[in-house]
Protein backbone atom coordinates (compact mmCIF):
# COMPACT_ATOMS: atom_id res chain seq x y z
CA UNK A 1 0.00 0.00 0.00
CA UNK A 2 2.46 2.25 0.93
CA UNK A 3 3.84 1.75 -2.85
CA UNK A 4 1.06 3.19 -4.20
CA UNK A 5 0.28 6.10 -1.84
CA UNK A 6 4.05 7.20 -2.32
CA UNK A 7 3.62 6.98 -6.39
CA UNK A 8 0.22 8.85 -6.65
CA UNK A 9 1.70 11.77 -5.07
CA UNK A 10 4.47 12.39 -8.28
CA UNK A 11 2.18 14.38 -10.37
CA UNK A 12 3.89 13.74 -13.47
CA UNK A 13 3.67 10.28 -13.29
CA UNK A 14 0.28 9.98 -12.25
CA UNK A 15 -0.91 9.94 -15.82
CA UNK A 16 1.37 7.15 -16.67
CA UNK A 17 0.45 3.07 -15.77
CA UNK A 18 3.68 2.46 -16.05
CA UNK A 19 4.49 3.20 -12.19
CA UNK A 20 1.34 1.85 -10.83
CA UNK A 21 1.54 -1.62 -12.55
CA UNK A 22 4.97 -2.00 -11.27
CA UNK A 23 4.03 -1.00 -7.86
CA UNK A 24 1.40 -2.91 -8.03
CA UNK A 25 3.74 -5.85 -9.15
CA UNK A 26 6.03 -4.81 -6.06
CA UNK A 27 2.82 -5.06 -3.49
CA UNK A 28 2.11 -8.98 -4.78
CA UNK A 29 5.38 -9.52 -4.22
CA UNK A 30 5.73 -8.13 -0.86
CA UNK A 31 2.20 -9.92 -0.21
CA UNK A 32 3.03 -13.12 -1.14
CA UNK A 33 6.17 -13.53 0.77
CA UNK A 34 4.90 -12.53 3.84
CA UNK A 35 2.65 -15.61 3.31
CA UNK A 36 5.13 -18.03 1.78
CA UNK A 37 8.37 -16.89 3.73
CA UNK A 38 9.95 -20.09 2.93
CA UNK A 39 9.62 -19.99 -0.66
CA UNK A 40 10.46 -16.30 -1.05
CA UNK A 41 13.82 -16.74 0.96
CA UNK A 42 14.92 -19.69 -1.59
CA UNK A 43 13.93 -17.29 -4.11
CA UNK A 44 16.21 -14.60 -2.51
CA UNK A 45 19.13 -17.09 -2.91
CA UNK A 46 18.29 -17.98 -6.34
CA UNK A 47 18.45 -13.89 -7.42
CA UNK A 48 21.74 -13.47 -8.31
CA UNK A 49 21.65 -16.43 -11.01
CA UNK A 50 18.72 -15.31 -12.03
CA UNK A 51 19.94 -12.18 -12.46
CA UNK A 52 22.76 -13.40 -14.24
CA UNK A 53 20.46 -15.36 -16.91
CA UNK A 54 18.30 -11.99 -17.51
CA UNK A 55 21.60 -10.30 -18.32
CA UNK A 56 21.91 -12.59 -20.70
CA UNK A 57 18.13 -11.44 -22.49
CA UNK A 58 19.23 -8.57 -22.06
CA UNK A 59 22.63 -8.64 -24.50
CA UNK A 60 21.08 -11.03 -26.45
CA UNK A 61 18.19 -8.44 -27.26
CA UNK A 62 20.54 -5.25 -27.72
CA UNK A 63 23.03 -7.37 -30.55
CA UNK A 64 19.72 -8.73 -32.17
CA UNK A 65 18.53 -4.89 -32.45
CA UNK A 66 21.76 -3.34 -33.52
CA UNK A 67 22.48 -6.23 -36.21
CA UNK A 68 19.22 -6.26 -37.52
CA UNK A 69 18.77 -2.31 -37.57
CA UNK A 70 22.30 -2.28 -39.37
CA UNK A 71 20.94 -5.07 -42.15
CA UNK A 72 17.34 -3.95 -42.05
CA UNK A 73 17.99 -0.46 -43.04
CA UNK A 74 20.25 -1.73 -45.87
CA UNK A 75 18.06 -4.30 -47.02
CA UNK A 76 15.40 -1.49 -46.95
CA UNK A 77 17.08 0.74 -49.20
CA UNK A 78 18.04 -2.74 -51.64
CA UNK A 79 13.99 -2.95 -51.79
CA UNK A 80 13.77 0.49 -53.07
CA UNK A 81 15.93 0.46 -55.61
CA UNK A 82 14.74 1.46 -59.09
CA UNK A 83 16.75 -1.63 -60.82
CA UNK A 84 14.82 -5.10 -60.39
CA UNK A 85 17.70 -6.75 -60.06
CA UNK A 86 18.74 -5.24 -56.94
CA UNK A 87 15.21 -5.29 -55.14
CA UNK A 88 14.26 -8.48 -56.20
CA UNK A 89 16.82 -10.12 -53.59
CA UNK A 90 16.05 -8.19 -51.08
CA UNK A 91 11.89 -8.56 -51.31
CA UNK A 92 12.64 -12.17 -51.17
CA UNK A 93 14.77 -12.12 -48.07
CA UNK A 94 12.54 -9.88 -46.39
CA UNK A 95 8.86 -12.23 -47.40
CA UNK A 96 10.79 -15.12 -46.12
CA UNK A 97 12.20 -14.11 -42.93
CA UNK A 98 9.17 -12.38 -42.09
CA UNK A 99 7.28 -15.12 -42.30
CA UNK A 100 9.38 -17.53 -40.58
CA UNK A 101 8.88 -18.43 -36.60
CA UNK A 102 11.71 -17.03 -34.57
CA UNK A 103 12.19 -20.69 -32.64
CA UNK A 104 13.52 -22.38 -36.37
CA UNK A 105 15.77 -19.72 -37.00
CA UNK A 106 16.99 -20.33 -33.77
CA UNK A 107 17.48 -24.36 -33.52
CA UNK A 108 18.75 -23.55 -37.60
CA UNK A 109 21.34 -20.78 -36.40
CA UNK A 110 22.70 -23.05 -34.27
CA UNK A 111 22.93 -25.89 -35.90
CA UNK A 112 24.10 -24.21 -39.06
CA UNK A 113 27.23 -22.45 -37.95
CA UNK A 114 30.26 -24.29 -36.35
CA UNK A 115 30.71 -24.22 -32.72
CA UNK A 116 34.24 -22.13 -32.96
CA UNK A 117 36.06 -20.79 -36.51
CA UNK A 118 39.49 -21.31 -37.58
CA UNK A 119 41.19 -17.87 -38.50
CA UNK A 120 44.82 -18.03 -39.59
CA UNK A 121 45.12 -20.93 -37.33
CA UNK A 122 43.81 -19.28 -34.15
CA UNK A 123 40.35 -20.95 -33.01
CA UNK A 124 37.62 -18.73 -31.76
CA UNK A 125 34.80 -20.10 -30.12
CA UNK A 126 31.21 -19.42 -31.38
CA UNK A 127 28.88 -19.27 -28.51
CA UNK A 128 25.46 -20.34 -28.50
CA UNK A 129 24.50 -16.92 -27.20
CA UNK A 130 26.17 -15.10 -30.65
CA UNK A 131 24.38 -18.19 -32.54
CA UNK A 132 20.91 -17.45 -30.90
CA UNK A 133 21.18 -13.66 -31.57
CA UNK A 134 21.82 -14.00 -35.42
CA UNK A 135 18.69 -16.57 -35.25
CA UNK A 136 16.69 -13.68 -33.63
CA UNK A 137 18.36 -10.70 -35.60
CA UNK A 138 17.27 -11.78 -39.21
CA UNK A 139 13.59 -12.10 -38.70
CA UNK A 140 14.25 -8.22 -36.83
CA UNK A 141 16.07 -7.51 -39.86
CA UNK A 142 13.56 -8.08 -42.56
CA UNK A 143 10.71 -6.34 -40.30
CA UNK A 144 13.02 -3.08 -39.97
CA UNK A 145 13.82 -3.87 -43.87
CA UNK A 146 9.84 -3.17 -44.40
CA UNK A 147 9.96 -0.37 -41.50
CA UNK A 148 12.50 1.76 -43.43
CA UNK A 149 10.94 0.98 -46.79
CA UNK A 150 6.99 2.10 -45.27
CA UNK A 151 8.72 5.13 -43.51
CA UNK A 152 10.52 6.18 -46.94
CA UNK A 153 7.59 5.79 -49.20
CA UNK A 154 5.48 7.93 -46.95
CA UNK A 155 7.96 11.00 -47.78
CA UNK A 156 6.01 13.14 -50.58
CA UNK A 157 7.95 12.70 -53.57
CA UNK A 158 8.04 16.13 -53.91
CA UNK A 159 11.05 15.83 -51.34
CA UNK A 160 12.97 13.40 -53.88
CA UNK A 161 12.29 16.09 -56.69
CA UNK A 162 13.67 18.88 -54.52
CA UNK A 163 16.69 17.27 -54.01
CA UNK A 164 17.50 15.55 -57.67
CA UNK A 165 16.61 18.78 -59.05
CA UNK A 166 19.81 20.39 -56.54
CA UNK A 167 21.73 17.41 -58.47
CA UNK A 168 21.47 14.74 -55.46
CA UNK A 169 21.67 11.50 -56.37
CA UNK A 170 19.45 8.73 -55.61
CA UNK A 171 22.19 7.64 -52.24
CA UNK A 172 22.83 11.37 -51.55
CA UNK A 173 19.05 12.35 -51.39
CA UNK A 174 18.10 8.88 -49.25
CA UNK A 175 20.90 9.53 -46.42
CA UNK A 176 20.85 13.54 -46.52
CA UNK A 177 16.97 14.35 -46.88
CA UNK A 178 14.82 11.37 -46.88
CA UNK A 179 16.15 8.76 -43.70
CA UNK A 180 16.31 12.11 -41.44
CA UNK A 181 12.66 12.57 -42.00
CA UNK A 182 12.02 9.05 -41.50
CA UNK A 183 13.57 8.87 -38.10
CA UNK A 184 10.11 10.30 -36.09
CA UNK A 185 7.70 7.44 -38.09
CA UNK A 186 10.55 4.70 -37.47
CA UNK A 187 10.66 5.13 -33.55
CA UNK A 188 7.91 3.75 -32.61
CA UNK A 189 7.15 0.40 -34.51
CA UNK A 190 11.24 -0.03 -34.10
CA UNK A 191 11.06 0.37 -30.11
CA UNK A 192 7.45 -2.45 -30.44
CA UNK A 193 9.63 -4.60 -32.02
CA UNK A 194 12.75 -4.53 -29.35
CA UNK A 195 9.87 -5.45 -27.25
CA UNK A 196 9.10 -8.25 -28.68
CA UNK A 197 12.79 -9.56 -29.51
CA UNK A 198 13.31 -9.21 -25.98
CA UNK A 199 10.53 -11.55 -25.03
CA UNK A 200 11.70 -13.81 -28.05
CA UNK A 201 15.46 -14.07 -25.94
CA UNK A 202 13.56 -16.65 -23.64
CA UNK A 203 13.64 -18.81 -26.66
CA UNK A 204 17.64 -19.17 -26.54
CA UNK A 205 16.76 -21.42 -23.47
CA UNK A 206 15.76 -24.45 -26.28
CA UNK A 207 19.12 -24.21 -27.74
CA UNK A 208 21.44 -24.59 -24.45
CA UNK A 209 21.80 -20.43 -24.14
CA UNK A 210 21.81 -19.70 -20.29
CA UNK A 211 19.75 -17.09 -19.91
CA UNK A 212 16.60 -15.97 -17.57
CA UNK A 213 14.30 -18.88 -18.75
CA UNK A 214 17.28 -21.76 -18.44
CA UNK A 215 18.28 -20.33 -15.22
CA UNK A 216 14.67 -20.44 -13.95
CA UNK A 217 14.77 -24.25 -15.02
CA UNK A 218 17.83 -24.88 -13.26
CA UNK A 219 16.75 -23.36 -9.80
CA UNK A 220 13.10 -25.37 -10.29
CA UNK A 221 15.44 -29.13 -11.01
CA UNK A 222 17.57 -28.09 -7.90
CA UNK A 223 14.87 -27.20 -5.10
CA UNK A 224 12.22 -29.55 -6.38
CA UNK A 225 9.69 -27.41 -5.11
CA UNK A 226 6.30 -27.12 -6.44
CA UNK A 227 5.32 -23.68 -4.89
CA UNK A 228 9.16 -22.60 -5.50
CA UNK A 229 9.02 -23.60 -9.60
CA UNK A 230 5.23 -21.65 -9.56
CA UNK A 231 6.90 -19.64 -7.84
CA UNK A 232 10.53 -18.88 -10.06
CA UNK A 233 8.45 -18.92 -13.48
CA UNK A 234 6.24 -15.80 -11.82
CA UNK A 235 9.40 -14.48 -11.21
CA UNK A 236 10.79 -15.09 -15.13
CA UNK A 237 7.38 -13.28 -16.26
CA UNK A 238 7.67 -10.46 -14.05
CA UNK A 239 11.14 -9.46 -14.83
CA UNK A 240 10.59 -9.89 -18.56
CA UNK A 241 6.92 -7.36 -17.88
CA UNK A 242 8.85 -5.13 -16.09
CA UNK A 243 11.51 -4.68 -18.84
CA UNK A 244 9.01 -5.16 -21.40
CA UNK A 245 6.20 -3.01 -20.43
CA UNK A 246 8.11 1.09 -20.13
CA UNK A 247 9.13 0.03 -23.11
CA UNK A 248 5.76 -0.38 -24.91
CA UNK A 249 4.06 2.30 -22.84
CA UNK A 250 7.04 4.80 -23.93
CA UNK A 251 6.62 3.50 -27.55
CA UNK A 252 2.89 4.39 -27.39
CA UNK A 253 3.42 8.06 -26.21
CA UNK A 254 5.67 8.49 -28.66
CA UNK A 255 2.85 7.35 -31.26
CA UNK A 256 0.29 9.24 -29.98
CA UNK A 257 2.91 12.49 -29.44
CA UNK A 258 3.57 12.29 -33.83
CA UNK A 259 -0.03 11.33 -34.25
CA UNK A 260 -1.03 14.67 -33.74
CA UNK A 261 1.63 16.38 -35.37
CA UNK B 1 15.65 43.62 -69.73
CA UNK B 2 19.79 43.98 -69.68
CA UNK B 3 21.53 46.66 -71.00
CA UNK B 4 22.98 44.97 -74.34
CA UNK B 5 20.78 43.69 -76.95
CA UNK B 6 18.96 40.90 -76.84
CA UNK B 7 20.10 39.50 -79.77
CA UNK B 8 24.27 39.66 -79.16
CA UNK B 9 23.77 37.95 -76.03
CA UNK B 10 24.82 34.64 -76.50
CA UNK B 11 21.87 31.77 -76.31
CA UNK B 12 21.65 29.52 -73.03
CA UNK B 13 18.84 27.02 -74.15
CA UNK B 14 17.55 25.69 -76.90
CA UNK B 15 14.78 23.24 -77.27
CA UNK B 16 14.16 21.94 -80.47
CA UNK B 17 11.10 19.85 -81.92
CA UNK B 18 10.66 18.47 -78.00
CA UNK B 19 7.47 15.64 -77.40
CA UNK B 20 6.82 13.70 -74.18
CA UNK B 21 4.23 11.47 -73.68
CA UNK B 22 3.44 9.66 -69.99
CA UNK B 23 2.23 6.30 -71.14
CA UNK B 24 -0.47 7.38 -73.74
CA UNK B 25 -1.11 11.48 -72.89
CA UNK B 26 1.27 13.58 -75.49
CA UNK B 27 2.10 16.18 -73.01
CA UNK B 28 4.64 18.22 -75.58
CA UNK B 29 4.18 18.26 -79.29
CA UNK B 30 7.36 20.00 -80.57
CA UNK B 31 8.29 22.39 -78.29
CA UNK B 32 10.53 24.80 -79.50
CA UNK B 33 12.18 27.62 -77.45
CA UNK B 34 15.61 29.93 -77.27
CA UNK B 35 16.39 31.46 -73.68
CA UNK B 36 19.62 33.65 -74.03
CA UNK B 37 21.76 34.64 -71.03
CA UNK B 38 20.35 36.81 -69.32
CA UNK B 39 17.06 36.83 -70.41
CA UNK B 40 13.96 36.24 -68.77
CA UNK B 41 11.24 33.78 -70.58
CA UNK B 42 7.91 33.90 -69.46
CA UNK B 43 5.51 30.77 -69.90
CA UNK B 44 2.08 31.08 -69.70
CA UNK B 45 -1.35 29.30 -70.88
CA UNK B 46 -3.64 26.68 -69.16
CA UNK B 47 -3.16 24.21 -66.88
CA UNK B 48 -2.43 20.87 -68.18
CA UNK B 49 -0.62 22.95 -71.75
CA UNK B 50 2.48 21.21 -70.65
CA UNK B 51 4.27 24.46 -69.23
CA UNK B 52 5.86 22.87 -65.93
CA UNK B 53 7.01 19.87 -67.96
CA UNK B 54 9.32 22.10 -70.73
CA UNK B 55 10.76 23.12 -67.19
CA UNK B 56 11.56 19.90 -65.94
CA UNK B 57 12.85 18.96 -69.60
CA UNK B 58 15.61 21.23 -69.12
CA UNK B 59 16.90 20.29 -65.95
CA UNK B 60 16.48 16.55 -67.13
CA UNK B 61 14.13 15.50 -64.70
CA UNK B 62 11.87 14.37 -67.49
CA UNK B 63 12.98 12.55 -70.68
CA UNK B 64 11.78 13.70 -73.72
CA UNK B 65 11.14 10.98 -76.47
CA UNK B 66 12.19 13.47 -79.17
CA UNK B 67 13.63 16.00 -79.97
CA UNK B 68 17.18 18.04 -78.78
CA UNK B 69 17.63 20.28 -75.63
CA UNK B 70 21.06 22.00 -75.18
CA UNK B 71 21.84 24.26 -71.96
CA UNK B 72 25.41 25.64 -72.66
CA UNK B 73 27.62 23.20 -74.35
CA UNK B 74 25.14 20.02 -72.54
CA UNK B 75 23.18 17.84 -74.91
CA UNK B 76 20.66 17.25 -72.62
CA UNK B 77 18.75 14.81 -74.61
CA UNK B 78 22.00 13.11 -74.91
CA UNK B 79 22.31 12.21 -71.37
CA UNK B 80 21.15 8.44 -70.41
CA UNK B 81 21.89 8.48 -66.74
CA UNK B 82 20.79 10.08 -63.67
CA UNK B 83 24.54 9.95 -63.10
CA UNK B 84 24.99 11.93 -66.12
CA UNK B 85 22.03 14.58 -65.49
CA UNK B 86 23.51 15.55 -62.37
CA UNK B 87 26.21 17.89 -63.26
CA UNK B 88 23.78 19.83 -65.74
CA UNK B 89 21.06 20.06 -62.34
CA UNK B 90 24.18 21.07 -60.45
CA UNK B 91 23.95 24.19 -62.75
CA UNK B 92 20.53 24.72 -63.21
CA UNK B 93 18.07 25.84 -60.06
CA UNK B 94 14.49 24.85 -59.56
CA UNK B 95 11.57 26.68 -57.55
CA UNK B 96 8.34 24.74 -56.65
CA UNK B 97 4.93 25.69 -56.79
CA UNK B 98 4.98 23.89 -52.96
CA UNK B 99 8.25 25.43 -52.14
CA UNK B 100 9.40 21.56 -51.04
CA UNK B 101 11.64 22.99 -48.60
CA UNK B 102 13.60 20.04 -46.49
CA UNK B 103 11.04 20.20 -43.17
CA UNK B 104 13.78 18.36 -41.14
CA UNK B 105 16.78 21.48 -41.51
CA UNK B 106 16.74 25.03 -40.68
CA UNK B 107 16.54 27.51 -43.42
CA UNK B 108 20.22 28.02 -43.29
CA UNK B 109 21.20 24.18 -43.33
CA UNK B 110 18.42 24.20 -45.79
CA UNK B 111 20.28 26.39 -48.08
CA UNK B 112 24.18 25.55 -47.25
CA UNK B 113 23.10 21.91 -47.75
CA UNK B 114 23.33 21.43 -51.63
CA UNK B 115 26.94 23.67 -51.35
CA UNK B 116 28.28 21.50 -48.55
CA UNK B 117 27.30 17.63 -49.74
CA UNK B 118 27.10 18.23 -53.53
CA UNK B 119 29.66 21.25 -54.77
CA UNK B 120 31.82 20.26 -51.96
CA UNK B 121 32.03 24.17 -50.92
CA UNK B 122 33.75 24.50 -47.14
CA UNK B 123 31.36 25.40 -44.62
CA UNK B 124 32.35 29.01 -43.71
CA UNK B 125 32.27 30.28 -47.19
CA UNK B 126 28.76 28.37 -47.90
CA UNK B 127 27.40 29.96 -44.37
CA UNK B 128 28.55 33.54 -45.61
CA UNK B 129 26.85 33.09 -49.12
CA UNK B 130 23.94 31.63 -47.47
CA UNK B 131 23.63 34.63 -44.97
CA UNK B 132 24.15 36.98 -48.15
CA UNK B 133 21.29 35.67 -49.76
CA UNK B 134 18.79 35.57 -46.85
CA UNK B 135 19.72 39.20 -46.87
CA UNK B 136 18.40 39.30 -50.33
CA UNK B 137 15.34 37.84 -49.91
CA UNK B 138 14.68 40.18 -46.69
CA UNK B 139 15.33 36.87 -44.32
CA UNK B 140 18.00 37.74 -42.47
CA UNK B 141 16.34 37.42 -38.92
CA UNK B 142 15.34 33.74 -40.13
CA UNK B 143 18.33 31.48 -40.57
CA UNK B 144 17.41 29.43 -37.14
CA UNK B 145 13.46 28.85 -37.78
CA UNK B 146 12.65 25.48 -39.74
CA UNK B 147 10.43 25.92 -42.62
CA UNK B 148 6.94 24.96 -40.54
CA UNK B 149 7.56 28.02 -38.74
CA UNK B 150 7.28 30.10 -41.60
CA UNK B 151 4.43 31.72 -44.14
CA UNK B 152 4.01 30.45 -47.67
CA UNK B 153 5.47 33.55 -48.90
CA UNK B 154 8.58 33.37 -46.46
CA UNK B 155 8.98 29.45 -47.41
CA UNK B 156 9.06 30.58 -51.33
CA UNK B 157 11.83 32.76 -50.81
CA UNK B 158 13.74 30.83 -48.86
CA UNK B 159 13.53 28.09 -51.73
CA UNK B 160 14.31 30.86 -54.02
CA UNK B 161 17.63 31.44 -51.86
CA UNK B 162 18.50 27.50 -51.50
CA UNK B 163 18.13 27.80 -55.25
CA UNK B 164 20.37 30.35 -55.76
CA UNK B 165 22.94 28.46 -53.72
CA UNK B 166 24.69 26.99 -56.12
CA UNK B 167 25.33 29.92 -58.18
CA UNK B 168 23.00 28.57 -60.79
CA UNK B 169 23.59 30.04 -64.81
CA UNK B 170 19.89 29.49 -65.31
CA UNK B 171 16.65 29.38 -62.22
CA UNK B 172 13.38 28.03 -63.58
CA UNK B 173 10.52 29.31 -61.47
CA UNK B 174 7.47 26.91 -61.55
CA UNK B 175 4.34 28.38 -60.39
CA UNK B 176 5.90 29.89 -57.29
CA UNK B 177 2.91 32.17 -56.77
CA UNK B 178 0.50 29.59 -57.32
CA UNK B 179 0.15 27.97 -53.79
CA UNK B 180 0.54 31.75 -52.12
CA UNK B 181 -2.53 33.27 -50.89
CA UNK B 182 -2.64 36.95 -52.58
CA UNK B 183 -0.80 39.13 -49.52
CA UNK B 184 2.14 37.29 -50.11
CA UNK B 185 2.50 37.01 -53.82
CA UNK B 186 3.95 40.25 -53.60
CA UNK B 187 6.81 39.62 -51.61
CA UNK B 188 7.63 36.98 -53.71
CA UNK B 189 7.39 38.45 -56.71
CA UNK B 190 9.29 41.68 -55.35
CA UNK B 191 12.46 39.39 -54.99
CA UNK B 192 12.12 37.86 -58.35
CA UNK B 193 11.88 41.20 -60.53
CA UNK B 194 15.24 42.20 -58.49
CA UNK B 195 16.87 39.30 -59.43
CA UNK B 196 15.99 39.28 -62.91
CA UNK B 197 17.25 42.88 -63.10
CA UNK B 198 20.41 42.21 -61.52
CA UNK B 199 20.64 39.82 -64.80
CA UNK B 200 20.00 36.44 -63.37
CA UNK B 201 18.56 34.13 -66.58
CA UNK B 202 15.33 32.66 -65.98
CA UNK B 203 12.33 30.62 -66.97
CA UNK B 204 9.13 31.01 -65.20
CA UNK B 205 5.94 29.55 -65.68
CA UNK B 206 3.48 31.90 -64.23
CA UNK B 207 0.13 33.00 -64.11
CA UNK B 208 0.68 36.53 -62.79
CA UNK B 209 0.43 38.39 -66.39
CA UNK B 210 1.25 41.56 -65.30
CA UNK B 211 4.39 40.47 -63.53
CA UNK B 212 5.10 38.51 -66.85
CA UNK B 213 4.13 41.59 -68.97
CA UNK B 214 6.43 43.75 -66.73
CA UNK B 215 9.79 41.39 -66.62
CA UNK B 216 10.30 39.29 -69.18
CA UNK B 217 12.21 39.63 -72.31
CA UNK B 218 9.45 37.18 -74.31
CA UNK B 219 6.64 35.49 -73.44
CA UNK B 220 5.14 32.47 -74.76
CA UNK B 221 1.79 31.15 -74.84
CA UNK B 222 1.28 27.34 -74.51
CA UNK B 223 -1.90 25.25 -75.28
CA UNK B 224 -2.16 21.34 -76.14
CA UNK B 225 1.31 20.89 -75.90
CA UNK B 226 2.18 23.55 -78.67
CA UNK B 227 3.84 26.89 -78.36
CA UNK B 228 1.09 28.61 -79.76
CA UNK B 229 2.27 32.28 -80.04
CA UNK B 230 5.11 33.87 -78.69
CA UNK B 231 6.53 37.15 -78.61
CA UNK B 232 7.74 40.57 -76.53
CA UNK B 233 5.30 40.51 -73.40
CA UNK B 234 4.05 43.99 -75.51
CA UNK B 235 3.04 42.14 -78.76
CA UNK B 236 1.61 39.04 -77.31
CA UNK B 237 -0.70 40.62 -74.04
CA UNK B 238 -2.06 43.68 -76.31
CA UNK B 239 -1.36 42.90 -80.37
CA UNK B 240 -2.00 39.47 -80.56
CA UNK B 241 -4.23 38.78 -83.11
CA UNK B 242 -5.04 35.51 -82.09
CA UNK B 243 -8.63 35.31 -79.64
CA UNK B 244 -7.53 32.55 -77.81
CA UNK B 245 -4.98 34.44 -76.34
CA UNK B 246 -7.12 37.66 -75.63
CA UNK B 247 -10.07 34.96 -73.67
CA UNK B 248 -7.24 34.04 -71.63
CA UNK B 249 -5.27 36.74 -70.46
CA UNK B 250 -8.79 38.49 -70.32
CA UNK B 251 -10.48 35.41 -68.15
CA UNK B 252 -7.31 35.57 -65.83
CA UNK B 253 -7.27 39.01 -65.22
CA UNK B 254 -10.69 38.93 -63.73
CA UNK B 255 -9.90 35.40 -62.63
CA UNK B 256 -7.12 36.68 -59.92
CA UNK B 257 -10.29 37.25 -57.25
CA UNK B 258 -12.44 33.50 -58.52
CA UNK B 259 -8.93 32.33 -58.28
CA UNK B 260 -8.66 32.87 -54.37
CA UNK B 261 -11.92 31.43 -53.50
CA UNK B 262 -11.06 28.57 -55.56
CA UNK B 263 -7.88 27.89 -53.57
Amino acid sequence: MLNILTFSRVPSLASSTVLPVLGGIAVAGLLWSFFEPESAATLLVWTPYLARGFAMNILISICAIALGSLVGLILGALELSPRALIRFPALVYVQIFRNAPHLVLIFATTYIFPFEILVAGLRIPFPDWIKATIGLAIPASAHIAEIVRGAVQSIPTAQWEAAAGMGFSRSQTLRWIILPQCIKRVLPPWMNLYASISMGTALASLVGVNELLHAATDASTAVQRTDFTVAVYLTVLVWFFVYCYPVARFTQNLERRFAVR
Amino acid sequence: MTESKREERAILVKMEDVHLAFGQTQVLKGIDLEVRKGDAVSIIGPSGSGKSTILRCINGLVTPQRGSITVGQTAVHELKSEAERIPLRKRIGIVFQQYNLFPHLSVLENIVIAPVRIQGVGRPEAERHARELLARVRLSDKEHAYPGELSGGQQQRVAIARALAMRPELVLFDEVTSALDPETVGEVLAVIRELVADGLTSILVTHEMRFAEEISDEVLFTEGGRIVERGSPASLFHNSSNPRIHSFINGLGSGAKTRESAL
